[in-house]
């Protein structure tokens, strides 16, 4: 295994003691195959205990570690420092407030990913007793891509909407009511709409496509707003210039 | 300190946390549900959890088949009782679940779909392809917000439970966004903290599973059960540790030496079978134990390939194709090729054994009670148990629903049931007093230990001394180690003073939990004069059922070992019997 010293420019801030952020420089000896988390785990072990991030899988699923790894929203896990040169520029995500170093607030995350109402409503509801609802590969296939969103929100950092706009719901939580809009199973497409067919929603949206080239999953949540979008023109023009069609 | 009084406080929000919270808010929506975590939910490490769960859907399969292969593959250390209850409980979870809009893969009618398992004789593993407990935990997590009564605290790190009038009642937490310290006064608490894999240095556990909720409840009184069993993964990358789920080899891979040779037919798991058709519970789908234990012995024998992270055996997956690798397998496509740049569609990985789960944990009985009124436990740090020595892959994340609700469901009969109003002012002077216990750690100048340093030798002791096969001597020098890394966590001093997210503190609190899970691991290891499942001596290689056939339960002492009691396992209708792995030859 051999080693080699990286050099990591880190983003410090505390509230308590810093009235604003500072980059501090880190000289930190790494295996070349590590992550970018790897070598922040170093410099905790090492070099300075009070550097404080998010991590806990160290495989790209739990979504805690995103951040911003030369400017790009990256998950610290699957950032290999074998594709930088020079010093590698650490940031906590863009758009969002900075609660401590690499540490973000993510409430507002939080709050509007419960508006969408992220959970199955169901169309025909069955007791557990009568079994599974029957759902064929290709019915499981409409949706499936959108469930693999980790809530990482590396596509809140790098959307130029958000930035602009806070109140912007934002692809992962829009992907995520487009999931269950999608899933056989599921009867609550109105009750979403009300939340994301807004101008909060996805009327916001301005298809720049940045979510879906940072996604570390391959959601794709800019094929979902752009879905999300579609439909909701059907249902606008059904509703004011087809009054006599149904929805 | 603010005090936040509610009826039902849970500590961790993973799978077994959700579900205990959401069977708490559909039982009683008046309960007021406390839902505390130290990460955000989604962040449990639930979500690493690959293969699947297991519930017999089938026609070909039966709930006695299901029973005797849990029994079987825990070498008959499992409470029969609790098996009945969980074999009966887990195809109603799996189908809840289904309800809840689980993405679970399909057969082409429509159906879900199952795949085979290690130390399974039918197919009876659920799944969502290889990203199982990730859409569990998000499921659940997606659930519990339809719940009004359910009150999330995330970001809350859970320090002491708070005992009186010989009741649980609450404990007391850090809000790590301010450092402040608030206390739960809570009717009843549920405690589902996770496993403890990080008292290991080589582990497929994510940085938060570090034995908090087991040690918050040993240090209440409550003894830990049956810790000397932890589970080795055969299949972890060697360099990360990172796992390749046990459904590569469900799905047909197989494990080879230096020659080439299939060596599990030469530990009592053979004859071989074709290559890409796995046969039930034999050759590379025998239990975890035993195949970890053949790795160990052809290591010895010199036929494991050296490699830069160490001596490994082959997985090969190539005779599976890409399109196969790529449906059932993606995210073990992905992980090989990211973190050791091999490609299983051409190329046979390179792993080794990896600690992967504890068997024991808090001591409850069928209900998810402890021996502590108004205390329940459930998931992987409580131990009921239905995992015995071994526990079957795909059985714990039906373990954390079955049992998880069944929590929730306790508690709130325990909380119905009408407990007296606790007495304020000495609640008040309990959490102060667990205040002052962190105070004093924060405070603390002049200390000579770092806490790296500490962290460090522990996981060394742990792997030289605990690992896959054990020894009298070894585990005496690992007792002995614990007991003065005990002494000198005292003497540790934060390098981190101040308040908000304060991951020095926080890091230093995980690590008194791992030290006192790891005494309480080696200490029941070394008075376990036997082998049996994950336990294997060298110096008593056989299994003895006159003596042993009892789980250890660990009784915390705050300056010296634990002791040790033991409890007879509960036996309904299968007698100890000689685990047999070598399929239909017999
Ligand atoms: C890589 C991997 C793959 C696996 N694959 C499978 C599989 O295919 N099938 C199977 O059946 N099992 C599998 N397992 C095992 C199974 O996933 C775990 O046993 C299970 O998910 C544990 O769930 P839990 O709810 O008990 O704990 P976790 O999901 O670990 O959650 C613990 C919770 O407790 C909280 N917590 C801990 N300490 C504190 C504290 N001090 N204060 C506040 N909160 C705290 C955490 O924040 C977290 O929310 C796998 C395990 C691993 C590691
Ligand atoms: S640590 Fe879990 S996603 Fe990076």
């Amino acid at each position: 295994m051999s080693e080699r010293v990286y050099q990591l420019e880190v983003l410090r801030y505390h509230p308590e003691t810093d009235s604003e952020p500072h980059f501090q420089r880190y000289s930190v000896s790494c295996e070349e195959e590590w992550v970018v988390l790897d070598a922040l785990n170093r410099i905790k072990e090492t070099i300075d205990p009070t550097l404080s991030y998010r991590w806990s899988c160290h495989m790209a699923v739990c979504g805690s570690c995103g951040m911003m790894i030369n400017g790009e929203p990256m998950l610290a896990c699957k950032s290999f420092l074998r594709d930088y040169q020079g010093v590698i520029r650490v940031e906590p995500l863009a758009h969002f407030p900075i609660e401590r170093d690499l540490v973000t607030v993510i409430d507002d995350f939080m709050d509007k990913f419960k508006r969408v109402k992220p959970y199955l409503i169901p169309k025909h509801e069955k007791p557990v007793s009568e079994g599974e609802y029957l759902q064929s590969p290709a019915q499981l296939k409409k949706f499936k891509q959108y469930t693999m969103c980790i809530n990482c929100m590396l596509c809140y950092a790098a959307c130029p909407e958000y930035g602009l706009i806070p109140k912007f719901l934002g692809p992962a939580a829009i992907s995520m009511a487009h999931r269950y809009n999608q899933d056989s199973r599921d009867g609550g497409r109105d009750e979403r709409q009300e939340e994301i067919a807004t101008t909060e929603g996805v009327w916001e949206c301005s298809f720049v496509g940045a979510c879906s080239e940072v996604c570390p999953e391959h959601v794709d949540p800019a094929s979902a707003l752009q879905q999300v979008k579609i439909k909701s023109t059907v249902d606008w023009y059904k509703e004011h210039l087809m009054p006599w069609v149904k929805k | 300190m603010e005090t936040i009084k509610t009826d039902v406080a849970i500590i961790g929000a993973g799978g077994a946390g959700l579900r205990a919270a959401i069977a708490l808010a559909e039982a009683d929506p008046k309960l007021s549900v406390a839902l505390i975590s130290k990460v955000y939910p989604m962040r449990s490490h639930t979500c690493a959890a690959e293969g699947g769960a297991a519930g017999v859907i089938k026609p070909d399969d039966s709930m006695d088949y299901h029973f005797n292969d849990t029994v079987g593959g825990g070498d008959w250390l499992s409470d029969q009782d609790a098996v009945e209850y969980f074999i009966q409980e887990a195809p109603k979870e799996l189908t809840q679940l289904e309800h809840w809009g689980c993405p679970w893969s399909r057969e082409a009618n429509g159906s879900v779909a199952v795949r085979p398992f290690g130390g399974m004789k039918k197919q009876r593993t659920w799944f969502a392809a290889d990203k199982s407990g990730f859409h569990i935990l998000h499921t659940l997590f997606q659930t519990s917000l339809r719940f009004p009564s359910i009150q999330r605290f995330d970001e809350y790190y859970a320090t002491d439970l708070i005992v009186d009038d010989g009741r649980c009642q609450g404990f007391t937490a850090i809000e790590m966004r301010s450092g402040q310290m608030k206390h739960f006064q809570a009717g009843a608490v549920i405690i589902a903290g996770g496993g403890a894999g990080r008292m290991f240095p080589f582990t497929t556990n994510g940085a938060v599973k570090t034995g908090d909720g087991m040690a918050l409840a040993y240090r209440a009184g409550v003894p830990l059960k049956d810790m000397e069993f932890v589970q080795y993964h055969p299949t972890g990358l060697p360099n990360t540790g990172t796992l390749l789920t046990e459904a590569c080899r469900g799905e047909g891979g197989i494990l080879v030496n230096k020659n080439g040779r299939r060596f599990l037919q030469d530990y009592g798991m053979g004859p071989e079978t074709p290559v890409g058709k796995p046969q039930l519970k034999t050759m590379e789908l025998g239990p975890r134990d035993r195949v970890s234990q053949a790795f160990w012995q052809e290591q010895k024998k010199g036929n494991m390939v050296s490699t830069k992270w160490g001596d490994c055996m082959m997985l090969d997956l190539r005779h599976l194709g890409e399109k196969k690798i790529d449906e059932r397998l993606p995210l073990v496509r992905d992980v090989s090729v990211s973190y050791l740049g091999v490609d299983p569609v051409t190329d046979p990985v390179p792993v080794r054994p990896v600690v992967h789960y504890m068997m024991g944990g808090i001591h409850t009985d069928i209900r998810a009670a402890t021996p502590l009124p108004g205390l329940f436990a459930a998931g992987e740090c409580a131990c009921v148990s239905i995992n015995g020595a071994n526990r079957l892959g795909s059985n714990s994340l039906t373990e954390l629903l079955v049992f998880g609700r069944r929590a929730g469901l306790s508690a709130a009969e325990y909380v119905r049931s009408g407990a007296s109003a606790g007495n304020d002012a000495a609640l008040a002077g309990k959490a102060a007093a667990a205040q002052a216990r962190i105070r004093a750690l924060f405070e603390k100048t002049g200390g000579r230990e770092s806490l790296a340093g500490l962290r460090k030798e522990m996981m060394t002791t742990m792997e030289d001394n605990a690992g896959i096969y054990r020894t009298e001597g070894e585990l005496l020098a690992a007792c002995a180690k614990l007991a003065d890394l005990r002494r000198r966590y005292a003497d540790i001093e934060l390098n981190d003073k101040t308040n908000v997210y304060n991951t020095d503190l926080l890091q230093a609190l995980e690590l008194g939990s791992m030290l006192d899970c790891a005494e309480a691991v080696t200490v029941s290891a070394l008075e376990r004069r036997e082998s049996r499942g994950a336990h294997q001596r060298l110096d008593f290689v056989e299994r003895d059922d006159k003596k042993f056939l009892r789980h250890s339960l660990a009784y915390y002492h705050p300056s010296g070992p634990p002791r040790i009691d033991y409890r007879d396992v509960v036996i309904t209708k299968s007698q100890p019997g000689v685990r047999d792995y070598s399929g239909d030859h017999k």
